[in-house]
């Protein structure tokens, strides 16, 4: 099983089908733990459908998925977030008939440490003290950054050694999104391991360490997020000239 | 300390109903009497149905068909060996009728539970209106599948089932019902059928088992059911396939649908509104269903999330609008 250099998540030559439909071709990443890696690319390339595939929503009808060196391509949805894998949805998903408090319990589901449990909501309301204000309101009323927050809170609640991010940053103001970027830093400091999809190119290879570019189902760049940056290719198709 | 006070309550509670039962019961307008166990079963129907359709979003029209299922079984149970129980049990009829009674209806909510394992199935792939569809075909096949038993009275119906309910088992099992689905739901992990109903993905992004929620909600659903068909063929003694159409079915929904879909309170609610409102209607006589339709309809368009939406009742609630028109009286 391939385990080196502290590889936490690896995907070789992954493929996944939507019917006759193939969304990724090949693809092969590895991510090593304490880093954060992003993932870019334009409308429909397939970075959802990547992060789906880890999380065991979709499956790859080739290639195989490692989980600090175990396979992963066959376990259920539910036994990969007790793993500890976590997924923060595209278009964050949160339970609106919910109350904020009753969504991040169920961001604990998995868990049976009751005590630990207490200790990191309070950790998510220090991180987000807007959802403290909250607790009691329904989900569904949150404004799109609170909803936002929840919904990291959420999968943090499930005290994974990945965070998976899809789009966090979707739809909401700049200012917004820089406080959430401030705390997914923080949230990396402490030692969770993330991996990022973004279309605000610019701020997710600023925040990154690595960054994999996605074309149709491909990846088709790979680099440190400072090259990234700089590279002419990513400068005209991501980050406007 | 809790498990003797919920013992202690148990007690209490079966002793209240006991004693209600003997004193009102032979009181009582037969009439009225027989509403009040409409009502009971009605509500035992409409929690538990809102188990599958309201907690966990499975749009489910077959509960007639569970029902049946449990009315069926248990009535053949009571009835062709109940009697052999009896003689062979040597105990005080007082003592042993119940028990005969008990385990009739148990078998009935089992078997009704499989049933609802065997549609929870199909739940795992199909969503929306196709499942609803699916429930209904189910429903109606289990009908007709007994509509050709011959034992258990086929197209005549089935009569003599011994009449076993009373009110105090009417009572006790509607609130039993009703304490279940709720710490059911309202528990911490119970917390997950909402979310297979509020986002299944997300549901299961988060850890959840969204299979066994949702069959389970199917089991534990239809075994209520069960339950309460067991209780109507042992109240009326008589069973006949035509009480168990779709048209039940639907009346169940109805429910569910009027009181608020995920609100405890309200379905119990709604399964009085809708026993007491076709009695109440009858001074209209061959207006009656056009009335009982009107009313649903506006009902409907002036609370589309049902009456109680997602919302219980509970004491903050009253007391907050209490205080307030207490407030507005003062001000005045
Ligand atoms: N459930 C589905 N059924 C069929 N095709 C799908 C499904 N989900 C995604 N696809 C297709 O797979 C491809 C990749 O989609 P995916 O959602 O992974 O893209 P993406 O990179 O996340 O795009 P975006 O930035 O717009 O979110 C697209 O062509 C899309 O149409
Ligand atoms: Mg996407």
């Amino acid at each position: 099983m391939p385990i080196e250099n502290n590889v936490i998540l690896e995907l070789k030559d992954v493929d996944v089908y939507y019917g006759a439909i193939q969304a990724l071709k090949g693809i092969s990443l590895s991510i090593k733990q304490g880093e954060i890696v992003t993932m870019i690319g334009a409308n429909g390339a397939g970075k959802s459908t990547t992060l789906n595939t880890i999380s065991g929503l979709n499956r790859p009808k080739k290639g195989n998925l490692f989980f600090k060196g175990q396979t992963i391509d066959r376990t259920p949805p539910h036994r990969i977030v007790e793993l500890g894998i976590s997924q923060v949805p595209e278009g964050r998903r949160i339970f609106a008939n919910l109350s904020v408090l009753e969504n991040l319990e169920l961001g604990a589901y998995i868990r049976r440490d009751r005590h630990k449990v207490k200790q990191d909501l309070e950790k998510i309301f220090t991180l987000f003290p807007r959802l403290k204000e909250r607790v009691k309101q329904n989900a569904g009323t949150l404004s799109g950054g609170e909803q936002q927050m929840l919904s990291i809170g959420r999968a943090l609640m499930s005290n994974p050694q990945v965070l998976l991010l899809d789009e966090p940053s979707l739809g909401l103001a700049p200012m917004l999104v820089k406080s959430i970027f401030k705390a997914l830093e923080e949230i990396n400091r402490e030692g969770t391991t993330i991996l990022l999809v973004e279309q605000n190119a610019y701020m997710a290879l600023n925040l990154a360490h690595r960054g994999y570019v996605m074309e149709t189902g491909k990846i088709v760049l790979e680099d440190q997020a400072k090259n990234l940056l700089n590279n002419q290719k990513v400068k005209e198709a991501y980050l406007g000239g | 300390m809790n498990q003797l006070k919920k013992i202690l309550l148990i007690i209490l509670f079966l002793g209240l109903f006991l004693v209600l039962d003997l004193l009102i019961s032979p009181r009582m307008n037969p009439y009225y009497l027989q509403i009040l166990i409409y009502c009971g079963i009605n509500i035992i129907l409409a929690v538990s149905l809102n188990l599958i359709n309201g907690f966990t979003g499975q749009f489910s029209i077959g509960h007639a068909g569970f029902m049946a299922i449990g009315g069926y079984t248990s009535a053949a149970f009571t009835f062709y060996l109940g009697p052999k129980i009896l003689e062979t049990l040597f105990l005080p009829l007082w003592f042993s009728k119940p028990l005969v009674f008990v385990a009739g209806l148990l078998l009935g909510g089992t078997l009704a539970a499989f049933a609802g394992l065997l549609v929870g199935i199909p739940s795992l792939r199909l969503r929306g209106d196709y499942l609803a569809i699916v429930t209904l075909g189910f429903g109606e096949i289990i009908r007709v599948f007994i509509l050709n038993i011959d034992a258990i009275g086929g197209a005549r119906g089935f009569s003599d089932v011994p009449k076993y309910t009373s009110l105090f088992w009417v009572l006790g099992f509607t609130v039993l019902t009703i304490v279940v689905v709720r710490n059911l739901v309202y528990s911490t992990h119970g917390r997950a059928f909402l979310s297979v109903r509020e986002d299944e993905v997300a549901a299961e992004a988060m850890g959840i088992n969204t299979t066994w929620y949702k069959v389970t909600a199917f089991v534990i659903g239809a075994f209520f059911a069960g339950i309460a068909g067991g209780l109507l063929g042992h109240y009326l003694q008589y069973l006949h396939t035509n009480s168990f159409t779709f048209i039940k079915s639907f009346e169940v929904v109805m429910m569910v649908v009027l009181g608020g879909m995920g609100s405890i309170t309200g379905s119990i609610l709604a399964a009085v509104i809708l026993t007491l409102l076709p009695e109440v209607l009858r001074p209209v006589k061959d207006y009656r269903m056009v009335f009982y339709s009107i009313l649903l309809v506006i009902l409907m368009i002036t609370r589309p999330q049902g009456i109680f939406g997602v919302r219980e009742f509970n004491w903050d609630w009253l007391k907050k609008i209490f205080s307030r028109k207490k407030a507005q009286a003062e001000g005045a």
